[in-house]
């Protein structure tokens, strides 16, 4: 046997080996396999999207600190090419949206979206390509903007599953439905439906500009939130800006399979790219979400409570914060913490 | 005390109390009472054009009131009404309730098309005595009343797949656009922000967006600049006093209005209203999309500042500005003092304690 496959079956143990045989052993079939039948140990291979402007600088951190935390991933890095691939008519080609069809798994960070010009924003490729309907911000949960039954039913019951699994009381499912009565009727009509299925958790309604009024009054009143494309960009910056920025704001966007690409919500932040001055928070915390859905949750709940103390110790901090360190200071913060 | 004491007294203290601009000097006739529509609504309606009613009569204002009953559950707004609205220009109106998901289409959004009030303007601001969490808050929402996503396009394209239009027009964009730039000029503000989502929804948007820096180059004097509206709402709760006028079409300018409304002190005080080229309405500035809750219309708890505030508007638009004054001057002094006060102001005052107060203070 080559070394490469030895290696292969010290890593994911004997009984894979005999399903791999002497077949090609590059690391990413191997693990991908392994990660089939994977223990807490054997590694995963997961995509990572850097992205641009800060994108990769946080990045780096976010290795940092998994590969001091001792968490099982190897990373299989995409980047964003400068022509567009015609078939996906976008910057993202096509490998790598297949590597995150592969893994199922993957982190992203900012990827600038260039206004007003002709192709498909990066973003919005990537969630159409690997039919990603719903997208995690804390508390909050958006899905895809065709209102149609189908899309309005799964992420309606994402919601109230996510609700019921983390505990959550309320579902609060924003609307315009005054005004647009048959599309945000459509997404009503199915979140009542899905409601029925879950009395335990209680459903109200909102209309959305009297949702950014309380959010902004008391958003101790909101719990789930669950509503179309459109408004969700818009509620989960707010929300973000709301708890302290969205240097803060991890979030996860989730497809059928059990696809899951968590990202930081927030923009590339050209103006201090390479400056090491960027906040590596959001893209740490969605770093965690995604260890969470890979039922990592030790190594989860080890590098979140780092970066919570990091935080509260308040000697770290970055400028959004209200502090002064480089990334690199908070990253080596967040590790000592580990 | 000596008579010269005495003298210098009285000077001192009504010193602090008159601040009369220089004198506005009317047309002879000018003072003759004029008619104003109005429509009480449903839900607080009633309560706080009440409310508007009665500070009215205390001042003496040269305007009368052409009452009519509108409910929200009604299919049209009636003919009458419009008839009256087209006669006497101006209306004051409050809530009209829009049943959810029913057939029914918004009667305010009706009115809104039928007058052709293609520019809604709300004012959300700092109260002097009203602690938020941001100072220095002084923001003008204007959004485009017509088009954009609420067109009222919608369709289903097989069972189960909705789809609903969002129409942009250069005209109506370019027209908004005019109306933001000539309220900053008129009213000496320093900045516009055009709100938009252009990354996204790059044709309907970019021509938003298109119209407005055209009609931003004939004001050289005005600094202009452009927001996506994702950020625009954080910035807003981060740092809102970066804000001054803001121009957005329909449905952005409704969440933002709300948010900026909800930072300044809530939608129970910002002032605002509907205009066009023949007509006005004055309304509450962000109703919110609804007409407050049914225990504070049975508990008469409802708070008629914003709507007084927004009188006060129309009574400068009716060209009354010294009882403009006097009624916002009124008003502020009753926030600022703090006694009086509704529950979505933190206090316990019924309307009617509101009114009263307002009343006692107007000079």
């Amino acid at each position: 046997m080559t070394m490469a496959a030895n290696l292969a079956r010290r890593l994911i143990g004997n009984r894979s080996a005999q399903i791999l045989g002497t077949a090609n052993s590059t690391s990413t079939a191997a693990t991908s396999a392994a990660r089939t039948f994977c223990s807490s140990t054997t590694p995963i291979t997961a995509t990572l999207f850097p992205g641009d402007g800060i994108g990769p600088e946080i990045a780096e951190s976010v290795k940092k600190v998994f590969t001091t935390a001792g968490v099982p991933i190897n990373w299989e890095e995409h980047y964003v090419s400068t022509e567009i691939d015609p078939r996906t008519q976008s910057f993202l080609t096509w490998e790598s949206l297949e590597s995150v069809r592969r893994n199922k798994v993957g982190l992203k960070g900012p990827m600038a979206t260039p206004i007003g010009k002709g192709h498909r924003s990066l973003n919005l490729t990537l969630r159409k390509e690997l039919n990603l309907y719903a997208s995690v911000v804390r508390g909050v949960v958006e899905s895809l903007k065709i209102i149609t039954r189908q899309a309005s039913l799964r992420v309606a019951e994402y919601a109230f599953h996510y609700a019921k699994t983390h505990g959550r009381e309320r579902v609060s499912a924003i609307h315009k439905a005054n005004i647009m009565q048959k599309t945000d009727g459509l997404f009503l009509k199915c979140c009542r439906e899905v409601a029925e299925k879950y009395p335990e958790i209680t459903c109200e309604e909102v209309v959305i500009d009297n949702c950014c009024m309380m959010l902004v009054k008391n958003p101790a009143l909101f719990d789930v939130l669950v509503m179309p494309n459109l408004y969700g960009d818009i509620i989960s910056d707010l929300c973000a800006g709301l708890v302290g920025g969205l240097g803060l704001t991890p979030s996860c966007n989730i497809g059928e399979d059990g696809v899951a690409l968590a990202e930081a919500v927030h923009g590339s932040a050209p103006d201090i790219a390479g400056k090491n001055l960027a906040n590596p928070t959001a893209l740490l915390l969605s770093g965690v979400m995604m260890l969470r859905h890979l039922k990592l949750n030790e190594q989860a709940e080890q590098i979140h409570s780092a970066i919570i103390n990091a935080i509260a110790e308040g000697k770290y901090r970055r400028a959004d914060l209200g502090g002064s360190s480089t990334t690199t200071d908070f990253t080596k913060a967040i590790c000592d913490h580990l | 005390m000596s008579r010269r004491s005495l003298t210098l007294l009285e000077n001192l203290a009504n010193s602090r109390t008159q601040t009369r601009s220089v004198t506005y000097m009317p047309r002879p006739g000018d003072g003759a009472p004029r008619a104003v529509t109005l429509i009480p609504g449903d839900g607080i309606g009633p309560l706080v054009t009440n409310a508007v009613e009665q500070v009215m009569e205390a001042m003496h204002a040269p305007i009368y009131f052409e009452k009519y009953d509108v409910q929200g559950e009604m299919s049209r707004v009636p003919a009458e009404v419009m008839e009256s609205i087209r006669k006497n220009k101006v209306c004051l109106k409050g809530g009209l309730k829009t049943p959810v998901g029913g057939g029914v289409s918004s009667l305010n959004v009706q009115l809104r098309k039928e007058l052709d009030l293609f520019a809604s303007l709300v004012n959300c601001f700092n109260l002097p005595g009203l602690p938020t969490r941001h100072e220095n808050v002084d923001i003008v929402v204007i959004r485009e009343n017509t088009e954009g996503e609420y067109a009222g396009l919608e369709h289903e394209v097989v069972p189960g797949v909705v789809e609903s239009l969002k129409v942009i027009t250069k005209f109506c964009s370019e027209r908004i656009a005019k109306y933001a730039f000539e309220y900053a000029y008129l009213n000496n503000r320093k900045k516009v922000t055009a709100v938009h989502k252009a990354n996204i929804m790059k044709l309907a948007d970019g021509l938003f967006l298109e119209s407005c820096r055209e009609v931003a180059k004939k004001y050289p004097g005005i600094t202009y600049n452009e927001i996506i509206v994702d950020n625009c709402c954080m910035q807003l709760v981060a740092k809102p006093e970066q804000f001054d006028v803001m121009v957005t079409p329909n449905l952005y300018g409704n969440l933002v209005a709300n948010t900026a409304a909800g930072i300044a002190g809530g939608t129970g005080v910002m002032p605002g209203g509907n205009v066009g080229a023949d007509h006005a309405v004055f309304e509450q500035g962000a109703s919110a999309g609804n007409v407050g809750k049914d225990s504070i219309v049975r508990k008469n708890k409802a708070n008629p500042v914003a709507l007084l505030l927004s009188s006060a508007m129309m009574l400068r638009h009716l060209q009354f500005p010294s009882f403009a004054d006097r009624l916002e001057t009124a008003v502020k002094r009753v926030i600022s003092e703090g006694k009086c006060r509704t529950k979505d102001l933190g206090g316990q005052s019924t309307t009617q304690e509101v009114v009263d107060a307002v009343i006692a203070k107007l000079e």
